[in-house]
């Protein structure tokens, strides 16, 4: 009755899996927290029990911490392996199609007339968006865990397409639970994903959005231990999530970084990217960090207003407190009941924020600013007049602060803004909130 | 000696399990869930678990779900939970109440004043479902420090290594998820339960119940026959939800249904007979 592990349970089904983990010698395993007590490094964080500062943490029920440690273990032995930082690399470059280009958005620049602004593309990436980078990634780290099957959580499609993406590309079944409402108004990301052979489970509790999509994930996640693997879709969840999406998405930064030197010589004097659980902003913005000379702005969505009760903006208007496995800033009412987000974009609407950027916000290395629903749209139009780019709803809301700032700076600075994600999908959305009928 | 201990101890003189029904607070509403509270020791119970009502429970199944949303949709807060306990208290002394719920609201509440406030109350037991051995510094020496019982829940997935870690720091009763998944879903058989209590009671001196999938009173008899207590709440839910009228009002029989089922649980409990 009891396997290899020494497990209470009776599941005859564990297989190889857990005697590879367990066969890892903890000595192999990179220092994990990689935060010395003296580093200067803004970029060294979690610690050993996956915090940064206050925040972060594996706030998980007891059936799924052997997993969570699993994964941190697994994690630990992959990032310590160049063979599979090189697979990673050949997935990303003839698959996805990185580096991403950065684009010098001139008819933008001369409209706003003031900083330049650049565009990390990171739209034009197969799927359209940046969630596949992350999504590769943990793909490459289930199979070498030996896991069958993958679940996933989505708001706007884009993370659960990109899921199924990769799940269709090693044959992996997969199921993907999405709140709802985001099934109504992000139908063809539901279909995307169909074709793309996945499971979408609608997610009715609480206002049928990412939370409820994401609590839907763990649940399944806790029912099916053994064989599946979870692909989160943001830097939120239990440690090593927040850490491994991270430095998944780190690509995004890095790549600019190489990119703005090629281009100008030298780094951006700011970079913006909006927030939902702070993925694409915390891949741009990590390699960035110790280089104190940028600033680092992310942008929440303000909704219909942060005076209102219709607003995603975590930060800006939200209180610490323990979601989804990590303590971070949440938005809740006084009994420490989480509240619903809001925003035109199902990408941004999500009550929590990874918990780097809360510990990036006490400490004030990165600015946290919002952006409404009618800034985002009037970007969103703006871009696509201007550039002839649709962006996503999303990088819309980093775009209305770009729109913001850049008539203040002078014509020889930079903005580095990261174009997260088309907007293909949000057409429907738009068109009605414009009032036009397709 | 806490009251579960107390608890423990009598029942283990008397050579039989304990029955620990759930009820939800202020589900479906304030009156009818204090109604539930107060009759469920008459009806049998040996000890009391009280859900604390939370909008993201990760860990339950729909039918705790919904409970807690009626909960809330009723009104319920931490205080509020607390002051049902206290009210309780007032005429049962020796019944132990045990508060189940997520770190959210208890963090928010602030941890040394639910800590305090809940040991004022009456409160005798702890289970942070989302608190696992490695966070438990949070609430462990805030909760000794008041003489409130800190639970561990163990489940399938635990390693027989990681025993003594999730033990730690534990006391009352140690909580035996049965099955690897949300509450009221599926439930263990009992060669599973057969082969995993050795293991726990290996590592600790402490009682173990079994909970997570308990539905029916043969299942709740045949945990008691290998753990020493059962505790069974979705099954009590439903009884709950389907007592309800449209608008999710109590009905005419509501607590008694619920308690009609605590007893005939519980009679199948005693008589299961543990071996000794
Ligand atoms: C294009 C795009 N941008 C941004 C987000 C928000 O996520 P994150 O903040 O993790 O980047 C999403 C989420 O669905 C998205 O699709």
């Amino acid at each position: 009755m009891r396997d290899r592990a020494g497990r209470l349970g009776y599941d005859g089904e564990l297989t190889g899996e857990t005697a590879t983990v367990n066969t890892i010698p903890l000595s192999n395993s990179p220092p994990f927290s990689n935060s010395p007590p003296f580093s200067n490094s803004l970029r060294s964080g979690p610690d050993g029990r996956g915090r940064f500062g206050d925040f972060g943490g594996r706030f998980v029920a007891e059936t799924l911490m052997p997993l969570v440690l699993q994964v941190e273990q697994a994690y630990a032995a992959a990032r310590a392996d160049p063979s599979f930082q090189a697979e990673l690399d050949y997935y990303l470059k003839d698959y996805v199609g990185r580096p991403s280009p950065l684009w010098f958005a001139e008819r933008m620049t001369k409209l706003l007339g003031g900083a330049k602004i650049y565009f990390k593309r990171d739209e034009l990436n197969h799927t359209g968006a940046h969630k596949i980078n992350s999504c590769m990634g943990q793909i490459l780290l289930a199979r070498r865990m030996g896991k069958t099957r993958i679940i996933a959580e989505t708001g706007a499609g884009q993370h659960g397409v990109a899921t199924a993406t990769v799940c269709a590309l090693f044959g992996l079944p997969c199921t993907v639970y999405m709140g709802a409402t985001d099934v109504e108004r992000q139908s063809p990301n539901v279909f995307r994903m169909k074709l793309l052979g996945a499971e979408v489970r609608p997610v009715t509790s609480g206002a049928g959005t990412l939370k409820d999509a994401m609590n839907d994930a763990m649940r399944d996640w806790v029912a099916n231990v053994q064989d599946t693997f979870y692909i989160i879709g943001t830097v939120a969840g239990p440690h090593p999530y927040p850490m491994m999406v991270r430095d998944f998405q780190s690509v995004i930064g890095e790549e600019s970084k190489v990119q703005m030197r090629a281009v100008e010589g030298r780094l951006p004097d700011v970079a913006v990217a909006c927030i939902g659980g702070g993925s694409n902003a915390m891949g741009l913005f990590h390699p960035y960090l110790d280089d104190t000379d940028v600033r680092l702005i992310g942008v929440e969505a303000a909704g219909h207003g942060v005076d209102t009760k219709q607003h995603a903006a975590s930060l800006t208007m939200g209180r610490p407190g323990v979601l989804h496995g990590n303590r971070t800033y949440l938005l809740q009412d006084e009994d420490g009941q989480i509240q619903e987000a809001h925003s035109i974009s199902a990408g941004l609407d999500y009550p929590g924020i990874g918990p780097e950027h809360s510990w990036l916000h006490d400490i004030k290395r990165v600015e946290y600013v919002s952006a409404t629903d009618d800034e985002a749209l009037a970007a969103f139009q703006m871009c696509t007049r201007a550039e002839g780019i649709i962006p996503a709803l999303e990088p819309a809301h980093a775009l209305a602060h770009v729109a913001k700032i850049a008539p203040t700076m002078r014509e020889d600075e930079i903005i580095l803004m990261n174009l997260c994600g088309r907007g293909d999908k949000d057409i429907f959305t738009v068109a009605a909130a414009l009032g036009v009928t397709l | 000696m806490s009251r579960i201990a107390a608890k423990f101890a009598a029942l283990k003189a008397e050579g039989r399990g304990a029955f620990i029904p759930f009820l939800e607070a202020w589900d479906p509403d304030s009156a009818t869930s204090m109604a539930i509270l107060r009759g469920m020791p008459g009806a049998g119970a040996d000890l009391i678990e009280i859900g604390c009502p939370f909008t993201d429970p990760m860990a339950d199944g729909p039918a705790v779900q919904l409970a807690g949303l009626r909960g809330l949709k009723a009104g319920a807060t931490m205080a509020r939970t607390l002051a049902m306990v206290r009210e309780f208290r007032r005429e049962d002394d020796t019944t132990p109440v045990v508060l189940m719920g997520y770190l959210n609201p208890i963090d928010s509440y602030g941890i040394e004043r639910f800590t305090t406030d809940a040991a004022a109350a009456g409160v005798d037991g702890l289970i942070v479902v989302d608190l696992p051995s490695e966070e438990a510094d949070l609430l462990l020496p805030h909760a000794t420090a008041r003489g409130l019982d800190v639970i561990r829940l163990v489940a399938p997935t635990t390693d027989v290594a990681r025993l003594p870690l999730v033990l730690n720091g534990g006391s009352g009763f140690v909580y035996f998820v049965a099955i690897t998944g949300v509450t009221g879903t599926r439930t263990a058989s009992a060669a599973e339960l057969e082969a995993a209590l050795p293991l726990i009671r290996a590592a600790t001196d402490l009682p173990v119940a079994v909970g997570f999938g308990l539905r029916t009173p043969a299942q709740a008899a045949e945990a008691v026959r290998v753990a020493d207590a059962a505790v069974v709440g979705s099954a009590l839910l439903d009884t709950l939800l389907a007592s309800l009228d449209e608008q999710g009002r109590a009905g005419p029989n509501t607590v008694r249904l619920v308690l009609d089922q605590v007893r005939a649980l519980s009679e199948a409990v005693r008589a299961a007979r543990v071996p000794a």
